[in-house]
């Protein structure tokens, strides 16, 4: 059985907005459809990247599938239980780390924090000190135990936030931006680090990010979603055949020239002596290459593959 | 969904999580005996001022010095030990514009168990020891029998269970407008001040408000005036010194049902 179903999920909020007109004291009611009819689901054990421009609905369906907010409409459940409804027990079996803020306590230590996650989530003694041990040691927190977090650095913190999300050993994991502000080294150690919980202990991830990177780093399947509504759903090759991507081909003239004109291949910019050439990715890139070289004099040629990035944008443009 | 095994772990995940706070607090013992002496003397204050007054009366809306150190000591003490068991509840709109709020729901422990043991502080006892005293003082001239022995623990049980739901009641108003902490101490410390004095200095309508509107007067007023072996000055009848447990958990049912509407119509915030 899918370890999350969401059929239909919707999320609309009211919100009350002050009339345009000054003159009006008022407030207008109205109707911000966060999440619009989104169906998906997810298998135990997937590494799914759920990306989308801001206010897309990203954080309000994470909120949903973590017991939060209640959806308005559709149907969800994660592990066979509808989380709104049953989230204290729930809780017990999903972690969630906010990017954006930390789920510890803020003026204690971490050592503080964690044992009393212990408690809270009835984690065995001898399963918490491995647990514990284990982090500590993955993600380097040995000498930060005894800080209070509201003295940690942003990313001392999240990996701190990321051991209290994973202590008592969740079927899933929910991380909401987990990536936002880290710098790059860390931002690849986390990666690493996710990739190994993935491996070694099956556990479900389900990600939001800004950072394409995170993407191609750790999920075979992305989500796509755009207004609130779902634009795509499946790997993350077919996301660039989606876009009708193409690849570019850079090529430095001995000397400057005008556009090239080849067949296959059309010039997007020039500058100088050298010219961007754009073609489709799932064609060939050889005959590009003939055609250029047999009409002009090449000093220099470099294919550059598509960016995720300019997919992604362009699967937003269209929805 | 609130079902036994819910309730029952309930008091045991409280007290993990108060002990986690005392203990915090403990690691800086100087403040905390600072802070907790502090809280006893600013309180204590309160019924000097009353003291003083009695240098130059002797009878304030008909009642004496130590009556009154009954009627304040009481209030006192059942405030107290709500403000300490649960006081944090008020801080319940400032978990949700921090978004705290969203991470205690994803923590297996009822919200309300976690919003009232936050930041959980032992140095308002205080504040309870304070009135604690001024109760003990009031209770020497008493002529003690095992009904006033019975009434006044029920009095100060009942008075807490008030104060409780006082606290909850108010604050979830903070689910809806999320800087309304200010409207939920008006309620219930004002209601506090005012039974810290004999009800008869007030007038008639303020008295009926504060039996039938905001109850305060089944804290410490009605079961007061049994324990002192004094009739109702407004003639209301000698049961409704009985009639505080009752109200407490009527109280504490309406608070229970605001607290669950409010959670549901919780929406997080955008962030
Ligand atoms: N509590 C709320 N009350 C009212 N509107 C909300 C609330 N939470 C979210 N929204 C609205 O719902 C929409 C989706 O917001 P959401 O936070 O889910 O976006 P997101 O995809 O997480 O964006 P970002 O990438 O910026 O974090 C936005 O238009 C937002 O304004
Ligand atoms: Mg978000």
């Amino acid at each position: 059985m899918a370890l999350i179903d969401a059929t239909d999920l919707s999320r609309t909020f009211v919100v009350r907005r002050k009339d345009a007109g000054r003159r009006s004291l008022r407030r207008r009611r109205e109707e911000v459809h966060a999440v619009h009819g989104v169906t998906f689901s997810v298998e135990p054990g997937e590494m799914v990247g759920y990306i989308g421009p801001n206010g897309a609905g990203k954080s309000t369906t994470i909120k949903m599938l973590t017991g939060i907010l209640v959806p308005t409409g559709g149907r969800l459940t994660v592990a066979g239980v509808e989380p709104s409804r049953h989230r204290t027990e729930l809780a017990r079996r999903i972690g969630v780390v906010f990017g954006q803020r930390t789920t510890l306590w803020w003026d204690l230590p971490l050592r503080d924090s964690f044992e009393l996650l212990q408690k809270i989530y009835a984690i065995e003694p001898a399963r918490y000190r491995e647990n514990l041990d284990a982090f500590v040691t993955l993600l380097e927190l040995g000498d930060l135990l005894d800080t209070p977090v509201r003295q940690l650095s942003l990313g001392q913190r999240m990996r701190g936030d990321i051991t209290a999300a994973l202590l008592h050993d969740p079927e899933v994991l929910y991380l909401d931006e987990p990536t936002i502000g880290l710098d790059v080294v860390s931002k690849g150690r986390l990666r690493e680090f996710l990739r190994t919980l993935n491996a070694e202990r099956g556990t479900t991830l389900l990600l939001t990010t800004h950072d394409l990177q995170d993407i191609e780093a750790l999920c075979d399947r992305v989500i796509v979603i755009d207004h609130g509504t779902l634009a795509y759903d499946g790997t993350l090759a077919g996301l660039h055949g989606r876009g009708g991507s193409m690849r570019t081909l850079v090529v430095d003239l001995v000397d400057e020239a005008p556009a090239i004109s080849v067949p296959g291949a059309s010039v997007r910019r020039v500058e100088g002596p050298r010219q961007w050439l754009s073609f489709p990715a799932d064609a060939s890139a050889a005959p590009v290459v003939a055609a250029v070289a047999a009409s002009y004099a090449v000093a220099d040629l470099s294919i550059q593959e598509p960016d995720i990035e300019d997919v992604i944008r362009e699967l937003y443009s269209r929805s | 969904m609130a079902d036994a095994s819910v309730v029952r772990a309930a008091p045991r995940q409280y007290a993990w999580i108060a002990l986690m706070w005392i203990r915090a607090a403990l690691a800086y013992p100087a403040s905390f005996w600072t802070l907790t002496v502090a809280g006893a003397i600013i309180t204590g204050l309160d019924f000097v001022g009353i003291a003083i007054m009695f240098t130059t009366i002797d009878t304030l809306g008909d009642f004496g010095l130590r009556e009154i150190a009954l009627l304040y000591g009481a209030t006192g003490v059942a405030l107290g030990l709500a403000d300490m068991a649960i006081g944090s509840v008020e801080q319940i709109g400032h978990h949700v514009r921090t978004g705290s709020l969203d991470t205690m729901l994803t923590r297996p422990v009822p919200l309300l168990v976690q919003v009232c043991a936050d930041r959980f502080a032992l140095r308002r006892l205080g504040r309870i020891s304070q009135s604690a005293v001024v109760l003990a003082w009031a209770a020497v001239p008493i002529d003690w029998t095992p009904a006033r022995v019975a009434v006044t623990l029920m009095m100060l049980v009942a008075g807490l269970g008030i104060f409780f739901a006082f606290f909850v009641a108010f604050s979830c108003i903070q689910f809806w407008t999320a800087d309304a902490s200010e409207l939920a101490n008006a309620f219930t410390y004002g209601g506090n001040t005012m039974t810290q004095y004999p009800l008869t200095v007030f007038p008639r309508e303020v008295v009926l408000s504060l039996t039938f509107l905001l109850p305060v007067a089944f804290v410490n007023w009605y079961p007061s005036l049994y324990v002192l072996g004094r009739e109702d000055p407004f003639g209301m009848p000698s049961w409704f010194a009985f009639l505080s447990p009752a109200v407490a958990l009527a109280l504490l049912a309406l608070a229970a049902l605001a607290w669950r509407t409010g959670v549901r119509h919780y929406t997080s915030t955008g962030s």
